[in-house]
């Protein structure tokens, strides 16, 4: 039995196409992703992403615990508001899941689990509390939702259905986050555009849902949130790593501080690691196929294999990340097996696009 | 609901097949299919004169989401490919019924009583 989000009735009311993802029966798109993936690139959409994990850490030690418990070094976070991205390390250096993490005051962290990996998370860190003997307090936020709103136009939009957040949180700065009444306003996201996670109860976001349709904020689905992450060069959890892959191979190096003299779980395993494959995009240079996960990257060098690959409606044309042999330089020609065929792809430096433009050079056609 | 003309045949791996006067076969994928994979951006066809099997994996398609083969509904002969549905995928999107595949001689007409029709393609593809 999949669970369902608070807001599956009024995808259904929409005609969206649900798929279990993780467990939960989530919309993948309503109509044309494409036309989804446009709407954020170009103007306005929302995604309901309540199937992820609100997780407060509280107490007069919380700065102590996260500086342990997480790869990036929470002292970056100084000023209240604040928020980073971040990996949860094991031992080995293998990724147990990503996170964003919101410093809210000295007394309160705010961390967004992804859905598949939270309850493994929670079970992790309750049992580094009691190694630690911290006295830390953990609450799982399942009585929130969260609304992503992504686009050029998602602040015009935004505030214009919540004038009366604007005023407090009108001029958040990128990787932000402030609370007003019953709204946890975030400028973040995993489109590569402006854009907010709205954090609140199930009914307050309800509420914005459908003021934020009327306000025709497009309705989208994770196949649009997939295409856009991929587009913007962001890692998933579970395709670019897991706990088998360190974040110097996912492209992820410079989200883990390695320089302070801090101890993190992982640190030892990531010092000790002499990394043999590197994290890079692919550009389809021919007709033949779509880039998919697993396939087989041949190069000079050894064979790589690719992470996520799609069909990118900003570039008109297949990208994909990729893990190959660290001696592959950018701009280096490799070779794709797709099917029974080779195709000739392009390594390049992601993101492939972001903030409605695209940032690799053309496939000369 | 996605559309299931009744003048056409189906196959459970969600082709529609029409029976032209002179005796050849048009092939396409059906609506509900199109709907599934979602905006499709690529199309590989058989060659024209390839001789094929029944359910032989003949085509390709692939949406943004995922890839499809296509199988040839019956054993016969390619006799035309649609290139201009290979030009242009999402015409596929926009009428599957209008955008076929490509076209096939039977060798065996008898293979033509194995596809089903609208009605048990309705309950096939519930």
């Amino acid at each position: 039995m999949l669970k369902k989000t608070f807001l599956n009735a009024e995808h259904n009311v929409l005609g969206a196409r649900m798929v279990d993802f993780g467990g939960w029966e989530m919309p993948v798109n309503y109509g044309s992703q494409v036309d989804e993936h446009h709407a954020v690139r170009r103007d306005a959409g929302m995604f309901d992403v309540s199937h992820m994990v609100v997780f407060d850490v509280r107490g007069k030690d919380a700065r102590t615990f996260l500086r342990y418990a997480l790869a990036n070094n929470i002292d970056k976070l100084q000023d209240v508001g604040r928020a980073f991205y971040t990996c949860f390390l094991n031992e080995r250096g293998g990724v147990i899941d990503d996170m964003i993490v919101y410093f809210l005051d000295d007394f309160l962290f705010r961390v967004v689990l992804n859905a598949g990996t939270a309850d493994k998370d929670i079970a992790l860190l309750e049992a580094l509390r009691t190694r630690q003997e911290s006295e830390v307090t953990f609450e799982r936020r399942d009585d929130l939702g969260i609304l992503a709103v992504q686009g050029p136009n998602a602040a015009t939009l935004l505030w214009k259905v919540l004038p009366e957040v604007k005023e407090n949180a009108g001029a958040l700065a990128p990787f932000h986050a402030i609370i007003d009444g019953d709204y946890f306003i975030a400028r973040t996201g995993y489109t590569g555009e402006d854009g907010f996670e709205i954090i609140a109860p199930h009914e307050t976001i309800k509420t914005l849902w459908q003021d934020l349709l009327e306000a025709r904020v497009k309705p989208c689905g994770l196949g649009a949130r997939d295409t856009l992450r991929l587009e913007a060069g962001m890692a998933l959890y579970g395709q670019e790593m897991d706990e088998a892959v360190t974040p110097l191979e996912a492209g992820l190096g410079w989200t883990v501080d390695l320089k302070s003299k801090r101890d993190f779980i992982g640190k030892e395993a990531l010092l000790a690691q002499k990394p043999i494959r590197r994290f890079v995009g692919l550009l389809l240079l021919e007709a033949g196929g779509v880039l998919r996960a697993h396939q087989i990257v041949h190069t000079k060098y050894g064979d790589g294999e690719i992470t996520s690959g799609t069909f990118s409606p900003t570039l008109n044309q297949s990208i994909a990340l990729a893990r190959v042999p660290s001696a592959v330089e950018d701009g280096a020609t490799v070779e794709v097996s797709v099917r029974n065929k080779r195709l000739a792809a392009r390594v390049v430096k992601p993101p492939f696009a972001r903030h409605g433009k695209i940032l690799v050079e053309p496939v000369k056609s | 609901m996605s559309q299931i003309p009744n003048n056409l045949k189906y196959t459970k791996t969600h082709e529609w097949v029409r029976v032209e006067k002179d005796g050849t076969i048009t092939v396409g994928i059906t609506d509900h299919a199109q709907e599934a994979l979602g905006d499709l951006v690529f199309v590989e066809l058989p060659e024209t004169g390839r001789t094929l099997a029944q359910d032989e994996a003949c085509a390709v398609v692939e949406s943004v989401k995922a890839a499809s083969d296509i199988y040839a509904p019956v054993t016969g002969t390619v006799v035309e490919a649609n290139g201009a549905v290979a030009d242009a995928p999402e015409t596929i999107n926009r009428d599957a019924y209008e955008a076929w595949l490509f076209k096939m001689k039977p060798t065996n007409a008898a293979n033509l009583d194995s596809l089903l029709d609208a009605d048990a393609y309705a309950q096939e593809s519930a």
